[in-house]
């Protein structure tokens, strides 16, 4: 490994199991707040349900006196049947790690307003304006109320249960006419317009229609007022969503004083999918190929997530060969997407292709083994409830699968990482634009809820692997890679050791999957049809290669679709700290910084 | 050599005696130019540098070490419209999205062409039930070629590519529809708005006769409510 600037204090002598501190603090607030808390009563649910107006001081009690510094999650769900609007928080505590604190709000759902906690946590910021967006929720104190994935001026908020899509068919599946034995139409057959849209009754045109352009500058200050000395003034630049280095359709407006960034706002939305609504929608089965389509680049650690989540809700065991196999396909998809990222974020720096022309030769190398294991290069759609959907293919590459493995992990894989590390990590330029760039220290970090390398990077020991372990984790031996000086080229450098402490994972696991060949690799019978046999629900997390992956969901007891499906996505919420860490750099240094937080548009739109 | 304004209809009225049958060609300027046209179109396509979704990353893997995508000249991914000849409409096109996508495509110079890539982008693919998801870019941009998957591999894309040239081989500049002397601006595509949904300028007459017909029922039931208090 290349030299360091910080020589960073071993990590590896930390307890790896946590105790877990949710009940004292659960007693603390009942004590502190004794007639505005109470226990979520509900079967299979848990956590407090707060008052909604001593929201704010519970969760600055929470944050200052008990520890749970971090807000992981944000999100709304729609009671209609008791008439109310419920916003859930996941608390959690960085030095103590263990489970979450989850906090609950219920008001009245035709005029659902909650105190906005964003002064308190400024992660909940964007996660705040998608409840409003998609479920109408109104967060009073928060600085900037707007939609942020549909438009401003879209008509309703979608994930309302009662809002129904212009190609509506029923409100859960299977749909009727495709199961068991009914006929496939065409949606847009039945639609007036033959298009996926519908408008407010009697709505018509007026003529003035509503420009795209003109909501994604509102909050940005165009000033004629002139820098002392000289004679500037601050101009708004838009960057994107078509924009070569924005990885996707994402998109920024800046404003600009010189070359200065003096105001910065994401725009998202451009990839949109409803990835909650079509879930809400589906079976549990259903979910998992859409679950590849939200992190693209490692669908195999999207797909574990989730079923985790749901086994959480079902109660599943998995057999030990299945368990050996997710670690293996979920740390090669931690090394497919950090050589992915890194590629793109020394192309966004000016190595324009070459390293990622480099780095792409190994990753080729991971898919082929998902393509033949699971029939997709990138989306595998592999993990099931309770184990896995096939065995470890006899061969890859015409080559036997161990062996092709060893070659991978003690050959090909460590080769490229050195190879790019001796080629880039001294580079000059790289230094000379990373370090010192795109600062974010660790109390702004863990303020803004990032996640992932990103949090890691400013000197933030945070793993789900090892703070709320699952899977195998907390039996095998890595270190949590940390960097302590939050910049660009950190970001770089964590990226690295990330992926060698992936490969010592992989060392162990290789063993176990040679002792294990021809063992069981799905616990039950599989459950395709799964009817959740308790109702409640669930928070399944993994440590995601950008970050903490979340799925919270709830089910009716013998429901076949989930209740309500949401993704707690850390590229979207990654992307909250982008402003603070943009301000004061010169507009070139924003496409690198934003290429060291390594985003991908399908999850921070979903 | 004898060529006639009109191209194929009137060379045969030229007799050419036996002895010169197999030295003499009888041929229209078109016919002359269109294989060299083609073949420079077809062998330098350089494609559009915007990913939209997933299939972006297998467009990206195309145009890397593996695949490979500079075999058949189209590896310079311009990011400027101005500058591109292709474009790949790779991933999910969402309704928020599909104003700019129709604005980029009237951007792009002609000789243009548009390869749709993956089930999102040729129909709505898994997303289609989604309430911000456009069924498909034929909705708004005329398509060349579809291209199958999700994603599509890079071999399917290739293959989609090669389609595309094949298809470009059978252009004549007789027809092609640039050089018409229409006015160029004519040929600009409406660009969607955004309204309480997508609004597609070309069905504004529905939607305001949908409009009309639904305030006439609002009304209707309105006075039926009256009329029975």
């Amino acid at each position: 490994m290349s030299d360091t600037i910080l020589e960073a204090p071993a990590t590896g002598d930390q307890p790896v199991v946590f105790d877990n501190p949710v009940d004292e603090v659960t007693a603390a607030l009942k004590e502190r707040f004794t007639e505005f808390v109470a226990d979520d009563t509900r079967p299979g649910y848990g956590g407090l349900v707060v008052s909604a107006d001593k929201i704010v001081e519970v969760a600055e009690a929470l944050r200052d006196d008990l520890g749970f510094n971090y807000l992981s999650s944000v999100t709304g769900v729609d009671l209609i049947e008791e008439d109310k609007m419920e916003v859930v928080y996941h608390a959690y505590s960085i030095d103590k790690g263990g489970d979450a604190m989850v906090l609950k709000v219920q008001v009245d759902r035709d005029n659902p307003v909650v105190p906005s906690l964003t002064p308190t946590y400024p992660g909940a910021d964007f996660q705040e304006r998608e409840a409003w967006d998609l479920l109408g929720i109104r967060f009073e104190g928060h600085p900037d109320l707007r939609r942020i994935l549909t438009w401003d001026g879209f008509h309703g908020h979608p994930l309302r249960k009662d809002w129904k899509e212009p190609f509506f068919e029923e409100e859960a599946k299977p749909f009727g006419s495709r199961w068991p034995a009914g006929e496939v139409f065409r949606a847009e057959e039945k639609n007036v317009y033959g298009k996926n849209v519908q408008y407010p009754e009697g709505w018509a045109p007026s003529g003035a229609e509503y420009e795209a352009e003109t909501d994604s500058y509102a909050g940005i200050t165009y000033s004629r007022e002139s820098t002392p000395g000289l004679k500037t003034e601050k101009v708004t630049v838009n960057m994107g969503p078509q924009h070569p280095s924005t990885h996707g359709v994402f998109r920024m407006a800046l404003t600009l004083d010189g070359e200065t960034i003096v105001g910065l706002k994401p725009v998202m939305g451009y990839l949109h999918r409803n990835h909650e609504k079509i879930g809400e929608r589906n079976t549990f089965i259903q979910n998992i190929p859409y679950t590849d389509r939200l992190d693209y680049i490692s669908s195999m650690s999207n797909n574990l997530g989730y079923v985790l989540g749901v086994e959480k809700l079902m109660e599943a065991e998995v057999p030990e060969r299945a368990e050996w196999i997710r670690i293996l396909m979920a740390e090669l998809t931690r090394i497919s997407n950090h050589l992915w990222a890194l590629g793109f974020l020394l192309n966004d720096m000016g190595a324009l292709q070459t390293p990622m022309i480099y780095y792409y030769i190994e990753r080729e190398l991971i898919l082929d083994l998902f393509e033949a294991t699971a029939g997709s290069r990138m989306m595998c759609n592999y993990m099931r409830f309770g184990g896995v959907a096939y065995d470890l293919p006899d061969q890859v590459r015409d080559q036997p699968v161990m062996d092709f493995l060893h070659d991978l992990v003690y050959d090909r894989l460590p080769r490229v990482l050195h190879q790019g590390d001796e080629l880039v990590t001294g580079n000059e330029i790289v230094r000379a634009r990373g370090i010192g760039y795109g600062y974010l220290s660790a109390e702004d970090a863990i303020a803004f809820s990032a996640a992932g390398p990103l949090l890691r990077a400013s000197g933030v020991p945070y793993d789900v692997r090892r703070a709320n372990p699952y899977s195998y984790y907390e039996h095998l031996d890595f270190d949590v890679a940390v960097r302590y000086n939050g910049d660009i080229y950190d970001r770089y450098l964590i990226r690295i050791d990330e992926m060698q402490q992936s490969l010592r994972i992989l060392e162990q696991v290789l063993p176990h999957l040679k002792a294990t060949e021809g063992a069981s690799i799905i616990g039950s019978k599989p459950q395709y049809a799964l009817r959740m046999p308790n109702a409640g629900e669930a928070y399944g997390r993994v440590e995601n290669p950008k970050g903490e992956l979340g799925y919270y969901m709830t089910a009716k007891r013998r429901s076949a679709n989930p209740e309500r499906y949401h993704v707690r996505a850390p590229s979207f919420i990654n992307l909250t700290a982008l402003e603070k860490m943009c301000m004061g750099h010169k507009v070139a240094d924003v496409v690198a910084i934003l290429g060291s937080i390594d985003i991908v548009l399908g999850e921070v739109d979903r | 050599m004898t060529t006639t304004p009109n191209g194929n209809g009137a060379t045969s009225e030229i007799e050419v005696p036996d002895e010169l049958a197999n030295s003499v060609v009888i041929t229209s300027i078109a016919k002359l130019l269109d294989p060299i046209y083609n073949w420079s179109r077809r062998n330098s396509l350089w494609p559009l540098g915007f990913g939209l979704a997933c299939c972006a990353i297998e467009m990206i893997c195309t145009a890397a070490s593996r695949f490979d995508i500079s075999r058949f000249g189209m590896e310079v991914f311009r990011a400027s419209p101005r500058q591109a000849d292709l474009m790949i409409v790779s991933g999910t096109v969402t309704k928020k999205m599909a104003p700019i996508i129709v604005r980029l495509y009237n951007q792009m110079a002609e000789p243009r062409y548009v390869l749709s890539m993956g089930a999102c982008a040729s129909g709505g693919g898994p997303f289609k039930e989604g309430y911000n998801v456009v069924d498909g870019i034929d909705k708004f941009l005329p398509v060349d070629v579809y291209v199958p998957g999700c994603p599509p591999t890079p071999q399917a894309l290739v293959n989609g590519l090669i389609a595309m040239q094949e298809k470009i081989d059978q252009q004549s500049i007789a027809t092609a529809p640039w050089y018409r002397k229409s006015d160029p601006g004519a040929d600009l595509l409406p660009v969607p708005l955004l309204g309480p949904d997508l609004v597609d300028v070309r069905q504004l007459d529905l939607i305001r006769k949908e409009a009309a017909a639904a305030n006439e029922r609002i009304e209707a039931e309105a006075a039926a409510v009256e009329a029975s208090a």
